[in-house]
């Protein structure tokens, strides 16, 4: 991992829906250079770079993964499941998805006492896998950004068992607006999840270091709390 | 050649966004089931009863658009919107109803169509659809449909659907319902094509699509700061511009409850918020709103539009302007609310709230030039 200011890891955003431009345009605004792509063909995704998130590249996913010091994972779920890990193979991947059997579906493979990063991370078995990024909306991520040391900056969980990769997705939270908590397995995790007590929730640090202490039920007051993701209401 | 909307303003590009569209106000609701007075809730059956009368009220009081979201829930005991539309079209005269939004992924986009070209003849040319997937999750397993298909389902019906608007037999096929060839589908509409919308909730993509199907884009926001969605409305523009579409509206669809004062707005509504929201947020990974966090979607920077008919006024106003919008359609009701409380809503919004935001817009805002009276 390169350390200099100067030449920040390269970054990949796999999926164009939700979650990806809004982390894409984050990581282009701290300085990453940034590729998206989607399933099919990176033409579809220029207009949408263009105005969205301006600066980074649409590419086809094989060559944007290739290039790549780091991997976002931003699509659904069962849209992984179709992802050749191989393609994958040697990269620092950070798992931003989340299993949601109400809103997407029942997936067999993710029905498991394991927390879905465990499942991703056995899928990708040439890979370092991270969970970072899944558990803010994505509504929330950006309007809830902060350099270091604002006094109302929010923490954001990053959980794997690499500690090297940890630490370079710590880095990476950190440079696009977040206090990194750092939990040390994927198994640790699993308390960024849906249902768990920091999911959907926009916390300082303190808050939430006592939360992922806590029972989900008592979690602490929350920040800004905004509810919705797309599925919800009107959206499509 | 295939636009599929009404009466699109065919002006200059230099006229900005907001001058091309008249102004629209609409409500919204998903038959959220009323509570009675003493809080108890009243049968389905009633509340269908009490949405017609709520729809009928719309138009007496001056509001442009009554729409039903297709829900299957005990809260939300509405799943055939269209025949209760039927209804209140059968006593009003004005104004337009649709559906917001109809979850065309479990539906049949030949049925769609045929429901609401026959809700636009009994009308008179005054239906709507808004297409898109709400939070009605519930219709994929009840119509057995796999929600890990949703996004297929809906591109491909989204197309048949738009193939279907422009009203001659119809050549389609796709894998998600049997072909057709050359099929007339009836009931012809009298005036061309019903506008529809799609509702979008946060997916750039799903955004280009409305633009290249030539729909109308219907933005839902239902939390987190409104403003951030303004590069959504003017990718929408950009993308129509690339598909050689001529401009459309924007709307913004959000939830909200109005009364007399702010703290009874408020009031009235909190409860049945925290009640609604924690009864769907085990199943939907939301988390519970708290007092905090509702201060602040009540509040200027957040999406929910609870008040007196000044305090929301001022937000449609500031939101539609920031959304270079047209439309504001209120999401009204909750679960538990009484019909009564509703009714109320409905007046402040029709005969305070609208022409506040119309007054509140009329002066040329800072920036782009008077939205002229046409």
């Amino acid at each position: 991992m390169e350390g200099a200011m100067a030449t920040l890891p390269r970054l990949s955003v796999l999926g164009a829906g939700h979650v990806g431009p809004v982390v894409a345009r984050l990581a282009t605004r701290a300085g990453y250079p940034v590729a998206i792509a989607a399933s099919g063909d990176p033409g579809n995704l220029a207009l949408v770079t263009e105005m969205l998130i301006p600066g980074a590249e649409p590419r086809w996913a094989a060559d944007a993964v290739a290039d790549a010091d780091m991997v976002v994972l931003a699509m659904p779920l069962h849209r992984f499941l179709r992802v050749d890990p191989s393609l994958l193979a040697d990269r620092l991947v950070i798992d931003a998805m989340n299993y949601w059997p109400a809103t997407d579906g029942v997936l067999g493979d993710f029905e498991d006492s394991a927390g879905s990063s465990q499942i991703v991370a056995r899928r990708l078995a040439g890979s370092a896998v991270v969970k970072a990024i899944n558990h803010i909306g994505y509504h929330e991520l950006e309007q809830n950004a902060r350099p270091a040391g604002s006094p109302d900056r929010r923490a954001a969980g990053v959980a794997g068992d690499d500690p090297v990769a940890v630490a370079a997705v710590g880095e990476f939270v950190d440079r696009i607006g977040y206090d990194p908590v750092r939990l040390p397995s994927l198994e640790a995790g699993q308390v960024l999840q849906p249902g768990g007590p920091v999911f959907g929730l926009v916390l300082r640090r303190p808050e939430f270091e006592r939360a992922i202490g806590a029972e989900p039920a008592t979690a602490g007051p929350p920040g800004p709390h905004v509810l919705a993701q797309a599925q919800s209401g009107r959206g499509e | 050649m295939s636009d599929v909307t009404a009466e699109v303003a065919g002006k200059p590009s230099s006229v900005p966004e907001s001058a091309r569209f008249p102004l629209v106000f609409g409500l919204d609701t998903f038959g959220d089931r009323n509570g009675d007075a003493d809080g108890k809730p009243v049968t389905h059956a009633q509340t269908i009863r009490n949405v017609v009368a709520e729809g009928v009220r719309a138009e007496q009081v001056g509001i442009d658009f009554f729409g039903i979201g297709e829900h299957h829930t005990d809260y939300f005991p509405m799943p055939a919107g269209d025949v209760v539309l039927a209804a209140i079209a059968a006593r009003t005269n004005r104004i337009h109803l649709g559906s917001a939004v109809t979850v065309l992924s479990s539906d049949d986009p030949v049925r769609v169509f045929q429901r609401y070209s026959t809700l636009n003849a009994i009308s008179g040319g005054r239906a709507e659809v808004i297409l898109g997937r709400g939070s009605s999750i519930e219709s994929f397993p009840l119509f057995g449909y796999d929600l890990a298909d949703y996004e297929e389902l809906f591109e491909e019906k989204a197309s048949l659907f738009a193939e279907l608007l422009k009203g001659g037999p119809v050549t389609w096929e796709g894998t998600t319902r049997p072909p057709l060839y050359h099929q007339d589908v009836v009931p012809h509409t009298e005036s061309g094509p019903f506008p529809v919308w799609i509702g979008v909730g946060g997916n750039p993509q799903s955004v280009i699509r409305a633009a290249r199907l030539g729909f109308r884009l219907a933005l839902a926001i239902i939390g987190g700061n409104p403003a951030r969605f303004a590069a959504f409305s003017q990718l929408f523009q950009k993308a129509l511009e690339k598909f050689g579409r001529p401009p459309l509206p924007v709307a913004v669809h959000s939830p909200g409850h109005i009364a007399p004062t702010d703290d009874q707005a408020r009031d009235e509504f909190w409860p049945r918020w925290l009640e609604l929201i924690s009864l769907v947020a085990p199943e939907r990974g939301f988390a519970i709103p708290t007092e905090e966090s509702f201060t602040w979607e009540t509040g200027p920077q957040g999406a929910l539009y609870v008040g007196s008919p000044e305090t929301v006024a001022r937000k449609i106003a500031a939101n539609l302007r920031a959304l270079q919008a047209t439309r504001f359609d209120l999401k009204y009701g909750m679960p538990g609310l009484t019909h009564e409380m509703l009714m109320t809503n409905i007046e402040l919004y029709g005969q305070q709230v609208i022409p506040r935001v119309r007054e509140l817009l009329a002066p040329a805002p800072p920036g782009p030039t008077s939205s002229g009276s046409t």
